[in-house]
């Protein structure tokens, strides 16, 4: 994935240690910018070798997180989403 | 106001006039135990000593925002080193020297038109490493949950107050970089050097939700 790229967050529901916020997830912004791989934290939690996974910066809109109710539609949230939690639009 | 409740009397103020915060007699939580645990099987097991575990939180203890503030006036007096610091804060912090450890680190710079805003909403995610302890508010589900859909009013909470075309970005630390916010140098600073600058920058201003000091007015207490 690069650089200005339309994704979505997958609405995934799962239990345990997840670093993708609930507020997010469903929801479509831009690729920020490429982190590279970590470790992934669903597994380190649990004490599991880790997977490489490929981490991104995503940014959305206030409008497309809060709709009408956004102070400022323009305004974003930046957030680290892995990979695996990303859909291309 | 009836004194029938046990915190907080008027007679039980200290000195500087705040209530005397209760002795800690209650009970350990389940993971203050855990923690003492695990804490003296490392110890047994000569894995770790005290002496070790002390210097470690002293260590800690001693990184405070004005390291952060050395870097931010640094990057508003060196326009090669603010260009290796949006590149990479966290090689920029080692350059000067500050022991950061293992943090990965990227600086948002405050323009014109561009306000920038720290946060963890998962937990307390913070550029520990480089400005110490976050303050308490920075941890609390209020700060938290308010600052991702109402950024602006918490910013007008803090006394900044930003017209609608200046464009607010909130940056959620919820995976493995932390942030640090580059604020905009403030006007009027042209002749002064580095350690004046350093004055300036609050801690606040590098979370994002305060502005530098002005140079002429006088430095607020606190």
């Amino acid at each position: 994935m690069t650089d200005a790229l339309e994704v979505r967050v997958k609405p995934m529901m799962l239990p345990g240690h997840i670093r993708t916020p609930a507020y997010l997830r469903g929801k479509t912004g831009v690729i920020e910018r490429a982190l590279g791989p970590f470790a992934n934290p669903e597994q380190l939690a649990y004490g599991l070798k880790p997977e490489q996974k490929k981490l991104y910066r995503v940014r959305f809109t206030m409008a497309e997180i809060w709709g009408a109710a956004a102070e400022n539609p323009d305004d974003t949230i930046d957030a680290e989403i892995y990979e695996h939690w990303l859909e291309k639009v | 106001m009836p004194h029938d409740h046990d915190h907080f009397h008027h007679e039980g103020l200290s000195s500087s006039g705040h209530p005397y915060r209760q002795d800690n007699d209650t009970p350990l939580t389940y993971w203050q135990q855990m923690e003492i645990a695990v804490r003296e099987i490392l110890i047994e097991k000569d894995i770790i000593t005290t002496a070790e575990i002390a210097a470690q939180i002293e260590a800690m203890d001693a990184r405070s925002p004005a390291q952060g503030a050395a870097v931010v006036a640094r990057a508003w007096s060196d326009p090669d080193f603010k260009a290796r610091l949006l590149k990479d804060a966290a090689e920029a912090s080692r350059e000067m020297g500050f022991d950061i450890g293992p943090l990965k680190l990227i600086a948002m710079e405050n323009t014109a038109d561009t306000h920038n805003i720290i946060v963890c909403t998962l937990c307390s995610c913070y550029p520990r490493n480089l400005l110490g302890l976050p303050p308490d508010w920075y941890k609390t589900r209020a700060y938290r949950s308010r600052v991702v859909s109402e950024p602006r009013a918490v910013l007008r909470e803090f006394g900044v107050e930003l017209p609608q075309s200046t464009r607010i970005r909130v940056h959620d630390s919820t995976a493995d970089m932390r942030y640090i916010v580059l604020p905009a140098r403030p006007a009027g600073t042209e002749g002064l050097d580095q350690d004046a600058l350093a004055q300036l920058v609050t801690r606040d201003s590098m979370i994002g939700t305060g502005l530098p000091r002005q140079p002429d007015l006088p430095r607020q207490a606190g």
